[in-house]
């Protein structure tokens, strides 16, 4: 056992955290081998935040343990804010200061002295490419230098473990795979990192392991492929012109790939789980010799709303049980 | 328990695009291992959280127009428009109104400090300091402590205002002195009240309004403008309690060079009263904020 929590950078059992009937987190187990990714992938309420808050000491769980680095994160929380680095959900830096002044903040209460906290807030400022922003407030930064100051922020001190919550959301294509390779060069490093998300492409360019989480539990774990090969590794779409010929284009779908055809909520749209892009060469021809107008035909990795229906069977949306009585 | 097999090897994961391995990398360097410094004691902790709150005012100037124009506004409105109707000429008047003008002034602006620590909250800047290994109430205290600042600019404001008009102080300028140290301490243990309310309101302009609310009462129904043997008797029993009142006649009787043990007595055991009150219940609500 002993042995054990040296490799593992994060480990939670039985993790609880409810708010009134709300069962934010309801018993998750994890184990996060130290230098290692990992995802944890759900819809927006899953209980994502609730349950990072917890690991990094914000929160205090109704039931369960956690250790971050064998610490336990309720009795040495001190010991644990010392080795994490967090970015929540929502940038945490103070918008009327300045972008070094932030830094030179944070560095000062690690303890830094005021010329080191002053070199150290100019480091990360080139490295995290907000030279120019050192001295402008950050309320005036766009959404990309917001989160990269805040990503800044949490690497101070160069954290062991770091804890960021849907670090991309809201962010442009560019701002989000600098992001990307900042994560990559600090796992490189030798941290470890666990990264919530609603894209389950995230995941899978980052992580290591995947966990899927709905209504605060763990409801699959694995490997990026070994996730995607349980709802099969592509998808195909499909938008009509018309919506009345939808079961025409379901038939010719369905014998064309050979496989069930999911029809949504969107009147004039199809889909279809594939295992590779060759298996669908042959399906626009066949849509047209049947007469169907297509206005839209693209593959894609599978998305968090197919992985949510293959796991759950039910699309990511839908509220119809216990959330809506609460 | 099967989810939770570490992985079988490092190398499981190299197969993954990885950053460019260039040690001239900005990036790499930056966030490379490093030595963590000396954590800081409790008293350096509260200071940078201090030279915050100063760094807020450097940038926000505005926030220092309530402290500057509202003791002018309210010192000369009161003087001259109230002056003669109430104390029958302008020089006693203002004699009686400038200790009183100076602790409302004071004691408006400890309403920030629960605005300021809601916005930090509802911004996350909170959640970013409560996961920094630092002396935990420190973010309160040094918030506190750049209150000071905001508090000593709008006394100077207003004591200056009120020699130039004319105020003569008996108790000189140890008796000054003396009196804005007493409203420091006093506004101190107030505030603990309205960073309570700024932990547990759900937006900066809720706990503004309540805020305001709990202080209106505080403040006019005291004997900051009138002597309040002119008022209503039930009026002049809420008046006798109030501890503000207390307040105002220590900081008169300083300022005036008459103040009895007594009066200050009362002023600093209210204070004390409220520090010791509100503050462990503050410090309280702040560990457990989900
Ligand atoms: N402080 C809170 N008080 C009450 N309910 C909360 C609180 N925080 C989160 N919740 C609820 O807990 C559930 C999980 O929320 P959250 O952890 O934020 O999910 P996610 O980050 O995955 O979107 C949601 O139903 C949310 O409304
Ligand atoms: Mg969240």
């Amino acid at each position: 056992m002993a042995n054990m929590s040296t490799e593992l950078a994060v480990e939670a059992h039985g993790l609880v955290k409810h708010f009134g009937s709300t069962k934010a987190v309801d018993g998750v187990d994890l184990a996060i081998p130290a230098g290692s990714v990992f995802g944890v992938l759900g819809p927006n309420g899953a209980g994502k935040t609730t349950a990072v808050r917890m690991l990094a000491t914000l929160l205090r769980p109704d039931a369960g343990s956690a250790t971050v680095l064998g610490h336990d994160v309720v009795r040495d929380a001190d010991k644990v804010r010392g080795l994490i680095g967090l970015t929540g959900q929502f940038a945490s830096v103070d918008e009327d200061l300045t972008g070094s002044e932030n830094l030179v903040l944070i560095a000062r209460l690690y303890g830094y002295s005021r010329p080191a906290a002053r070199a150290r807030a100019a480091e990360l400022l080139h490295a995290f490419d907000l030279d120019e922003a050192a001295d402008r407030q950050v309320k005036t930064f766009s959404g990309g230098m917001h989160r990269r100051l805040d990503l800044a922020a949490s690497m101070v001190t160069s954290p062991r473990v770091l804890f960021l919550d849907e670090p991309t959301t809201g962010l442009d294509p560019r701002s989000r795979n600098q992001v990307w390779d900042i994560v990559r060069v600090l796992v490189d490093d030798g941290a470890t990192v666990l990264l919530t998300t609603q894209y389950l492409e995230e995941a899978d360019q980052l992580a290591d392991r995947i966990a899927v989480v709905d209504h605060g539990r763990i409801i699959a774990e694995g490997t990026a492929s070994e996730l995607k090969a349980s709802v099969g590794s592509g998808s195909v779409h499909l938008r009509l012109v018309d919506p009345a010929q939808r079961p025409l284009a379901q038939e010719v779908m369905g014998r064309e790939l050979g496989v069930d055809v999911q029809t949504t909520s969107d009147t004039s749209a199809l889909s279809a789980r594939i295992d590779g892009a060759r298996s669908a060469a042959s399906l626009l021809p066949a849509l047209l010799d049947a007469g169907v107008e297509v206005s839209e035909l693209s593959l894609g990795q599978p998305s968090l709303d197919e992985v949510f229906l293959a796991l759950t069977g039910r699309p990511v949306d839908d509220e119809s049980d216990e959330e809506q009585v609460a | 328990m099967s989810t939770a097999v570490p992985h079988p090897e490092p190398d499981g994961v190299a197969t993954r695009e990885r950053a460019p391995h260039t040690e001239t990398n900005p990036l790499r360097a930056a966030i490379s291992r490093r030595d963590q410094p000396t954590p800081p004691g409790p008293v350096a902790n509260a200071l940078t959280f201090g030279w915050r709150a100063l760094l807020k005012i450097k940038h926000v100037p505005e926030q220092l127009f309530d402290v500057t124009v509202s003791p002018i506004i309210f010192t000369l409105m009161f003087t001259y428009l109230f002056g003669g109707a109430i104390a029958g000429d302008v020089q006693t008047y203002l004699q009686y109104l400038l200790p009183g003008i100076l602790v409302q002034t004071v004691l408006i602006i400890t309403v920030y400090t629960g605005f300021t620590m809601n916005t930090d909250i509802t911004k996350g800047v909170f959640d970013r300091f409560r996961s920094l290994p630092v002396w935990r109430p420190s973010p309160i205290v040094g918030a506190l402590l750049g209150d000071t600042v905001r508090y000593s600019i709008a006394s100077t404001i207003t004591l200056g205002l009120g020699f130039l008009l004319g105020f003569r102080a008996g108790g000189g300028v140890i008796g000054v002195l003396s009196g804005v140290v007493l409203l420091l301490v006093f506004a101190f243990g107030l505030s603990w009240i309205f960073t309570a309310l700024g932990l547990v309101m759900r937006s900066p302009n809720a706990v503004m309004g309540t805020s305001m609310m709990i202080l209106m009462p505080l403040t006019f129904a005291s004997n900051i403008f009138a002597d309040p043997s002119t008022m209503p008797g039930w009026l002049q029993g809420w008046v006798g309690v109030n501890p503000v009142s207390h307040l105002v006649t220590a900081v008169r009787g300083l300022m005036d060079g008459t103040a009895t043990f007594t009066e200050v007595s009362w002023a600093l055991v209210a204070a004390a009263a409220l520090t010791a009150v509100v503050a462990p219940l503050t410090m309280r609500l702040y560990r457990n904020r989900s």
